[in-house]
């Protein structure tokens, strides 16, 4: 048995499957909501790279490094709004963030 | 069944218990720590597609630096599980519902459209490097996205330093603007003043001057 490509997109495709069903699973906390969401991306990354390798095209990799920037910079802003979400409501549940419903 | 094969299927078993882990963790220092694990295995599979440069940076900067600044919030936090956690299981049906759907379907595409083997024409070349191609590549055609994901990074740095900064009340400092505003004649006046004069005599200084002596 012989590994194809088809092997590495399956695997990205059932850790974002699993990071869809974190985010039902866990809708009120937002901090596994923002894991979630890395776990989304580093699913996407593993797709990229398998394609990188297997057409053998450089660019993919570079796509990964900028999507990297880009997460981590993300997840830095999102961790911020965090601690001034739990500094103002001393909670992090989305419930509770309904002060803009009209 | 080749020694790359059984390497995969062991890092994408870890990697998908961890990531499970991950979102059913009680414990949200858990949740990140599983999280970091993922992290490590989705590495070591990138190492097997031969991204070493990314394999080697996704532990080096997003494990060491996102991760653990997950961990310092998570930690600075006191959060409340039992409340975030009510009726966790409430949708769980739904959601596995949803997550297999999406996880045979794409598996059923890609398996049965993709299949794509590795070429024995790229095969490691004596002397070739990832980092090298990577760098020529990011170093010439992408120079421009490269400054700009460099202006993103600065850019959130901050925001998020202006997010969280909070002046304190009681501190005492100079305002920098105003302290630079300001002109001498605000601070100093010079009063003309003449340099002698002639003293006055005043009776009660006097009397006070004759009680010392007697």
């Amino acid at each position: 048995m012989i590994l194809t490509l088809g092997h590495f997109l399956s695997l990205g495709a059932i850790l974002f499957a699993l990071s869809v069903v974190g985010i039902f699973l866990n809708r009120r906390n937002l901090i596994v909501l923002l894991m979630a969401i890395e776990l989304m991306l580093l699913a996407v990354n593993t797709n990229f790279v398998a394609f990188s390798h297997y057409l053998n095209d450089m660019h993919g990799q570079i796509f990964v490094f900028f999507i990297l920037t880009v997460a981590a910079a993300e997840s830095a802003i999102g961790l911020a709004i965090l601690v001034l979400l739990f500094r103002n409501k001393s909670s992090i549940s989305v419930d509770e963030l309904n002060t803009l419903k009209g | 069944m080749s020694v790359t094969t059984g390497l995969f299927y062991v890092f994408s078993a870890i990697m998908l218990f961890a990531a499970f882990r991950v979102i059913t963790a009680r414990n949200p220092i858990h949740a990140v720590l599983f999280l970091v694990l993922t992290f490590f295995q989705a590495s070591m599979i990138w190492m097997l597609l031969k991204a070493e440069f990314l394999s080697i940076t996704l532990i080096l900067v997003y494990v060491g630096a996102v991760m653990v600044l997950f961990l310092f919030v998570v930690m600075m936090m006191d959060i409340n599980m039992e409340n975030l956690r009510r009726d966790f299981w409430k949708h769980f049906p739904f959601a596995a519902l949803v997550g297999v759907v999406i996880a045979l379907e794409m598996s059923a595409v890609l398996m049965g459209g993709f299949r794509v083997v590795d070429e024995p024409s790229t095969a490691v070349v004596a002397g070739a490097s990832n980092t090298k191609e990577l760098g020529k590549l990011l170093y010439t055609q992408y120079i421009y996205p490269l400054e700009v994901a460099a202006a993103i990074l600065l850019v959130a740095m901050i925001a998020a330093i202006a997010l969280t900064l909070r002046a304190r009340k009681d501190s005492r400092f100079i305002h920098v603007s105003d302290q630079v505003r300001v002109k001498a004649k605000d601070r100093l006046s010079v009063v003309k003043y003449a340099a002698t004069q002639a003293a006055v005599p005043t009776p009660a200084a006097d009397a006070a001057s004759e009680e010392k002596k007697a």
